[in-house]
Parts: C-alpha cells; sequence; structure tokens
C-alpha cells in the first residue's frame, strides 16, 4: 500500500540560509502526526511546502503517489504547471495561525467558494455542504454573518470548516490556536479531535503538548532542519531519546 | 452687489453656462473613464509585473506624477503636433487629463493590492483557486473597496484638473465664465457662480462615493 504522504529529503532554502536540511517523513490514511519543535526549526516551511506555497530545491514530496510541485524525469526536476499546482494544492486542505478568513464574504461563502470554484459544484450542493460542514464545527446559526462578526474562535472553525469542505486527502495544521484567546483554544482543538475521531488524515504543528499528546498517533520533533526524533507520544514525551527532546519538552508547558 | 441685475444677465446667459458645465462633464467624465481603464492596468503591471514592464511603468507614473498638469495639457496640445499627432484642444486636453488620472489610479490600486495581507492569497491558493480566480474572487474586490475613497478622491480632482483646458481654449465651465466677465464686468459674481456650480458637481461625485461605499461595506 502506498503511503498517504511520503516526503524524502527533502531541502528547502531561503536565501543562504538552509531551513530544512533533509526531512524524510512517510505518513498512512488516517494518522493524525504533531509536529512539535523549537521556534524556526522549520515547522510551519515542512507544512507550507507540502502544498506549494513554498517552492523547495531539493527532495520529493508524494501525496498518494503522486509527485507534489515538481516533475523529474531523467534527472532533471522541473516545476509543474500552476494549474496542475492548483489541482494538487487542492489535494490538501490548510488552516493557518491568522485563520486567512475572506473579509467580504460570509462564513458560508468562505466556505462555498472553493467548491464552486475549484470543484465546479452547483451553488445549491455547495449551500448544502457548507452548512453541513458549519454545523459541525458548531456555527449552524453563524453562517450568514461575516468574519469581522465573529470572534476568533469563531473564525478559526469557520476556516477549518472552509478547509474541510473541499474533501482533502490530507489536513495541515499550522499553530491553529496560538493567536487566539486562552479561552477560546479548546473549541478548536475540540473540532480537530473530532476530525481525528471521524479517521481524517492529519498533520499539525502546535505548542499545544497535552493535545499532541491526546490526539497524536505519532510525534514529530523538529530540530534545527531535521527531524530531531520521532514516536508513538506516550513514549517520546515519557522518555526522550535525544538530549534536545528532553529539554525542549522541560521548558515546555503541559496545560 | 446688483442681485435682481446679475440673475437677468444670468438668465441671458444660460446657455453658454449650461453647455460650458455640459464641456467640464464631458471632459472629466472622459479623462476619469479613460484613465481609469489605463489605471487598473498600470496597477496591475505595478504590483505584479517583472522586468523592464514594470520599470517602464514605474518611469511612466513616477514621471506623469511628477509634472504639473498644466505642463501636460500645454505639451499635448502643443507638443504632440510637432511629432505629427495633431489632437484639437479638446482631445489634447482630454488625452493629457486621462494620462494625469491613469498614473493616480494606478498608483491607488498598486496601493489597495499591496495592503491586503499576504495570507489572503495563501488562504485562496491552498482551496486550489488559480491566480486569476484568487484575483477575481479575493484580491480584486476587497481592493475595490480599498481603493473607492481615493478614487472618488481623484475624480473630483480632474473635475478641477479640467479648468486647466480653458488655456488651450476648450470652451469648458471657466472659459465660459471668463468670457462673460469680459462682456459684463460682473467678475465677482460669476465667479462665485461658477465656484458654485464647481462645488455641486464635486458634492455630486463625493455622494456617489459614500453611496457607494454604504452599499459595498462589508459589516463588522
Ligand atoms: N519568508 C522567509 N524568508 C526568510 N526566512 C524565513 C522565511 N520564513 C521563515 N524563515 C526562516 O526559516 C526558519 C524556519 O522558519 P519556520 O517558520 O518554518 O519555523 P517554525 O518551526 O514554524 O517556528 P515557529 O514555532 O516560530 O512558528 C526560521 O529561521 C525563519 O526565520
Ligand atoms: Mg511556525
Amino acid at each position: 500500500m502506498t503511503n498517504l504522504l511520503e516526503i524524502r529529503d527533502l531541502h528547502k532554502r531561503y536565501g543562504d540560509v538552509e531551513v530544512l536540511k533533509g526531512v524524510d517523513c512517510a505518513m498512512a490514511q488516517g494518522d493524525v502526526i504533531s509536529i512539535i519543535g523549537s521556534s524556526g526549526s522549520g515547522k510551519t516551511t515542512m507544512l507550507r511546502c507540502i502544498n506549494m506555497l513554498e517552492d523547495f530545491e531539493g527532495g520529493t514530496i508524494r501525496i498518494d503517489g503522486e509527485e507534489i510541485g515538481y516533475d523529474t524525469a531523467g534527472g532533471r526536476r522541473r516545476r509543474k504547471k500552476e494549474k496542475e499546482i492548483a489541482r494538487q494544492r487542492a489535494m490538501t486542505g490548510m488552516a493557518f495561525q491568522q485563520f486567512n478568513l475572506f473579509p467580504h464574504m460570509t462564513a458560508a461563502h468562505n466556505v462555498m467558494l472553493g467548491l464552486v470554484k475549484v470543484k465546479g459544484m452547483g451553488r445549491d450542493e455547495a449551500r448544502g455542504l457548507a452548512e453541513k460542514w458549519l454545523d459541525r464545527v458548531g456555527l449552524a446559526e453563524r453562517r450568514d454573518r461575516y468574519p469581522g462578526q465573529l470572534s476568533g474562535g469563531q473564525q478559526q472553525r469557520v476556516a477549518i470548516a472552509r478547509a474541510i469542505a473541499m474533501n482533502p486527502k490530507l489536513m495541515l495544521f499550522d499553530e491553529v490556536t496560538s493567536a487566539l484567546d486562552p479561552e477560546l483554544v479548546n473549541e478548536v482543538l475540540q473540532v480537530i479531535k473530532d476530525l481525528a475521531a471521524d479517521g481524517m488524515s492529519m498533520l499539525l504543528v502546535t505548542h499545544e503538548m497535552r493535545f499532541a499528546y491526546e490526539v497524536s498517533t505519532r510525534v514529530i520533533f523538529m530540530n534545527q532542519g531535521r527531524i530531531g526524533e520521532e514516536g508513538n507520544p506516550r513514549e517520546m514525551f515519557v522518555k526522550p531519546q535525544t538530549e534536545r527532546l528532553a529539554e525542549f519538552l522541560m521548558n515546555s508547558t503541559f496545560n | 452687489m446688483d442681485i435682481a441685475a446679475f440673475l437677468h444677465v444670468l438668465w441671458l446667459a444660460r446657455m453658454p453656462i449650461l453647455k460650458g458645465v455640459g464641456v467640464t462633464i464631458s471632459i472629466s467624465a472622459l479623462a476619469i473613464v479613460v484613465g481609469t481603464l489605463v489605471g487598473v492596468g498600470v496597477g496591475l503591471v505595478l504590483t505584479y509585473g517583472k522586468g523592464p514592464l514594470r520599470w517602464l511603468v514605474r518611469g511612466y507614473t513616477d514621471f506623469i506624477r511628477g509634472t504639473p498638469v498644466l505642463v501636460l495639457v500645454l505639451a499635448s496640445y502643443y507638443v504632440l503636433g510637432t511629432v505629427g499627432v495633431d489632437l484639437g484642444p479638446f482631445e489634447a486636453g482630454v488625452f493629457a487629463l486621462a494620462v494625469f488620472c491613469s498614473s493616480h489610479v494606478g498608483e491607488i490600486v498598486r496601493g489597495a493590492l499591496q495592503s491586503i495581507p499576504r495570507g489572503q492569497t495563501e488562504a485562496a491558493k491552498a482551496i486550489g483557486l488559480t491566480f486569476p480566480q484568487t484575483f477575481a474572487y479575493v484580491l480584486g474586490p476587497q481592493a475595490l473597496r480599498q481603493m473607492l475613497p481615493a478614487w472618488v478622491n481623484t475624480a473630483a480632482e480632474m473635475v478641477k484638473a479640467s479648468t486647466l483646458l480653458s488655456i488651450i481654449g476648450v470652451g469648458e465651465l471657466l472659459l465660459r465664465t471668463q468670457e462673460l466677465i469680459s462682456r459684463t464686468f460682473m467678475s465677482l459674481e460669476f465667479y462665485l457662480f461658477a465656484g458654485l456650480l464647481y462645488f455641486v458637481i464635486n458634492y455630486g461625485i463625493e455622494r456617489f462615493g459614500r453611496y457607494i461605499e454604504r452599499k459595498t461595506s462589508v459589516p463588522s
């Protein structure tokens, strides 16, 4: 069986600074992987490469066996056409730290946009699906509100609904609770837990250690552009194998 | 000031004044429409263009914006003729104002597009929208709302700038007013009256802008 996600020897640099120095990672259908690690270790960059928000210089990323972003044939590597990349981006869903809802559209229209324009769905069908997902994230009555009329936690839940409604094979979450007031964090984490329970494959960057412990099937510890350690959460959090992870966990709070 | 006498003269002079108003509005409207169409292109190149094209357009806007409008008007009337493009005063004047307008609209469009957070484009990409789709549904609508006040301002500026065409003999409101004054010697009265007409035109533009702003505003 092919892996859902397979990253081999991923290299990414910003100018002279190599940010990812050869990352390898495989993920099966239904896996929930948390990526932890100190600031600047390359967690965000790795997620952004997976849906080609960043180009990368070396290595391959495959989703369901399909090479993302580039074609390698006869030792030559070429960036795929924009249109092809756009199609591949729709295979993954992404939720951002800053929500990034479209401020000029209601919650429902935020969710419908991709369904109508990318999936070519009719408006009524899209509306129905948008309502279903907004209901799932607990926002049925807020569907006609604009982002400016919603709290941070509500906006983030709309953003997750917008991504999930596209029926992606894999969801990427980048510190989706970091910009939220503490009392709004749980409502968003609960949505992610529900998705995990439904068997959604997810890759999530988080600083919420307890959450990572509870929800993940596997944890990846990023350290200076490489995977420092990985394993199941119980082993990793209880007896870290590397000095760096032990140190990182020591400085993290579990709440 | 003899109000009754002025009103009498004003009544007799109603046709030239109305014609002047008509010409002023035509000049302004043409300059705004053409200038906006070109300006949107200018703004797109300034924002997304690369290499020599962007360079060229950058030079164009900086040069035009650094030149007094009167110089543009005189140049397109007197200089374009010497290089074989012979325009009448009306066409030359509209051309100059449209060029002026396009450089301003270009900057407004660029400013509006660049003020949209990067996250908007990224969120659009993440759901699989192509760039043209992102522009049409995400960036464009936000930029339009953002640029509306500045654009309305520019439109009002064009109406004011249209007075400069009197210098090359276009019979717009100011020139008609001056002609009347030279015949009636009622300078204060007619200048005040012309001022009032300009105010009404620009007030109308401003109200219209406000109306559109209200209609398109996003609740928050
Ligand atoms: N657009 C960029 N241009 C230049 N350098 C960048 C850019 N984005 C990130 N970097 C650098 O790349 C490195 C990795 O950044 P990244 O955002 O992936 O870290 P992170 O693990 O997500 O950190 P954090 O926990 O703070 O979010 C950092 O040193 C950062 O300064
Ligand atoms: Mg990050």
